[in-house]
């Protein structure tokens, strides 16, 4: 009867989201009068598991063989599927990042299980599970259920409120091995190259975020840049310039509109929308960003939208609790010093 | 070297999409296109086939709508083109639609590599990918954000994977099943000649049966579609002499209501 939520984890640290999913991993199992299960592969495991027992976990699996003491898709989707074989539980939960995702999504179908991926809502009627999920890029949500003896569940992130920590709790241990050894293993990771690290747009509390209207950058280009499309040098400087500085001070993620990203302004890694990341931060400052439907699709869940725009009938401002109607390059650096100070203080 | 592709018609990025009094999603009068992140799908499955002198084709699942993503397929210059529809399947559960999947990819036969989109903006998710993948028992790899070689000879591909932590350089053995990001290509528009062609396609339609795949039952089922909440926003339009005074006030704002 148990619920078990699988616990990310990447070079020997947990992902943060997966305490979300070990929350709403938490809400199931009370639930149906059972208890929570953690599964942690890899890398410092018997820490990791530690602190799942101290975020409400009653029991871990440990493995930290060699085919999974990094992350490896095959092995973790065995490991994975062999103790849902045996040990059916009901639900299987996990963060929805890259990883969760392709590895419940494998795992469902070597069970022939339901999957629901993307979950921000989940509960119980009547021993069967409601789940409600995106669709359409998430200009619609979807109600869910599942019947099959386990389902398998990946959780939005920031949908779940990560667990209080008790430290006096603890987790009892069972250590497993894998069936699988570095031979079984077809697809071989030859680098890596760290992500620069203040990209994370899904898991950002606050995003500033920039589009079109960071081409009207005042700021001349250098004569010895050479032949560059203005555009381009101009909104490129206000992304490192201009909204830089006031993300730094909020300790925020840079987002972008997919204008931005398709005229060179930015990396895709930044883009917000439907065709890039979907995100719910607690504050959303979207500058020169006019709100194209595919742009609200990916922000419209937002706790709260500030708007500073030129225009003042572009449609972001209807989604804003606040707008500014004015040029962001003079908007935007008073903002940022107007912050430093109170935040300074 | 047979790539193939899979593709499906979702409504346009910019169309408004809500669920009507009967429940149903609907984006009225707008155009159904190709999925979005099929374009860079669908460009790479014909620049892949093409440096491998080899074999392009793009299938559906689902019913006559998805003519149009396979219209537009052939237009872009992918040779074939192929629907499976089978009324009696759900296929919104992805274990239906990848053992359907599954099953054209077996009758093709001679397929060493198949290229989706992230992820489909309909349905909102990738699941049916890795499925596909652990279904025909082929390597996967997802959020490939560039192949750097393709070697049908010794039958080996890498790739750069894009991931929340960085970007990997992964090698492996095909057949291989992979997922595509954009930025990989820059997807073509169709030419007058790939219209032309597309409009005259003939679409050849396979049932379950005629892959002689037994259908798995659908572990999950979609209740009901929602419109999002409506924004219930009473918008503040900061007022002040110049923007340092509206920066000024909308700092303190954010304070006074705790949102920092």
């Amino acid at each position: 009867m148990s619920v078990y939520v699988w616990i990310e984890s990447y070079a020997g640290r947990a992902n943060p989201s997966s305490w979300e999913a070990l929350a709403a991993a938490t809400k199931l199992a009370e639930d149906l009068g059972s208890d929570v299960t953690a599964l942690v592969f890899g890398e410092n495991a018997r820490a990791i598991a530690g602190d799942a027992g101290q975020f409400g976990a009653a029991n871990a699996y440990i493995c930290n063989d060699e085919a999974v003491n990094e992350y490896r898709l095959e092995a973790y989707a065995q490991l994975m599927t062999d103790l849902v074989k045996q040990q059916q539980p009901v639900f299987v939960l996990a963060a929805g990042s890259s990883r969760g995702r392709e590895l419940l999504a494998s795992s469902a179908v070597d069970t022939e299980s339901g999957l629901i991926a993307d979950a921000t809502d989940l509960r119980l009627e009547k021993g069967k599970i409601l789940a409600t999920r995106p669709a359409y890029a998430g200009k619609v949500s979807m109600e869910m259920t599942s019947n099959s003896s386990t389902t398998f569940v990946t959780v939005r992130a920031r949908a779940f409120q990560a667990p209080p920590k008790d430290a006096n709790a603890t987790v009892s241990l069972e250590e497993i091995q894998t069936a699988l050894t570095m031979k079984d293993i077809t697809v071989a990771a030859e680098s890596f190259a760290d992500a620069v690290a203040d990209v994370n747009l899904t898991d950002a509390a606050i995003i500033v975020s920039g589009g079109r209207g960071m081409a009207n950058n005042p700021k001349q280009v250098p004569s010895d840049q050479g032949a560059v499309d203005p555009n381009v040098w101009k909104a490129k400087d206000g992304f490192e310039n201009t909204l830089r500085p006031l993300a730094t001070v909020l300790g925020a993620a840079l987002g972008a509109s997919r204008a931005a990203v398709d005229a060179g302004y930015i990396p895709y890694e930044h883009q917000v929308g439907q065709t890039g990341k979907v995100v719910n931060p607690d504050l959303y400052i979207a500058c020169g960003i006019s709100g194209a439907i595919q742009h609200q699709a990916g922000m419209r869940g937002s706790k709260v939208i500030v708007a500073i725009n030129k225009d003042a009938e572009a449609p972001i401002f209807k989604l804003a609790r606040y707008g500014i109607v004015g040029d962001l390059y003079e908007v935007v650096p008073a903002l940022t010093a107007a912050l430093q100070r109170r935040l300074g203080s | 070297m047979h790539v193939v592709s899979f593709t499906r018609s979702t409504p346009d990025t910019a169309a408004k999409v809500w669920v009507d009094e009967e429940g149903q999603v609907t984006w009225g009068d707008v155009a159904s296109v190709v999925n979005p992140w099929d374009e860079y799908s669908l460009e790479e499955t014909i620049v892949q086939a093409k440096n491998c002198t080899g074999e392009a084709t793009v299938i559906a699942i689902g019913p006559d709508i998805h003519d149009d993503a396979l219209k537009h397929s052939i237009a872009m210059g992918i040779a074939n083109a192929l629907r499976i529809d089978e009324p009696n399947a759900d296929i919104r559960d992805s274990l239906v639609w990848s053992a359907l999947a599954a099953g054209a990819i077996r009758k093709l036969g001679n397929v060493e590599l198949v290229i989706f989109g992230k992820e489909s903006v309909d349905v909102a998710t990738d699941q049916h990918t890795y499925q596909l993948a652990r279904r025909l028992g082929w390597t996967m790899l997802s959020y490939v954000s560039n192949i750097i070689a393709l070697d049908p000879d010794t039958g080996t591909i890498r790739v750069e994977q894009m991931l929340e932590q960085g970007k990997r350089v992964l090698s492996a053995r095909l057949p291989a099943v992979i997922s595509v990001m954009k930025g990989i290509n820059e997807p073509r528009y169709p030419n007058f000649l790939g219209i032309r062609k597309a409009a005259k396609a003939e679409i050849p339609v396979w049932s379950a049966a005629d892959m002689g795949v037994e259908l798995p039952v659908a572990a999950t089922a979609i209740l009901a579609y929602h419109n999002p909440p409506v924004r219930d926003v009473a918008t503040e339009i900061i007022a002040g002499k110049d923007s340092a005074e509206k920066a000024a006030i909308l700092a303190e704002r954010l304070f006074e209501e705790k949102i920092l």
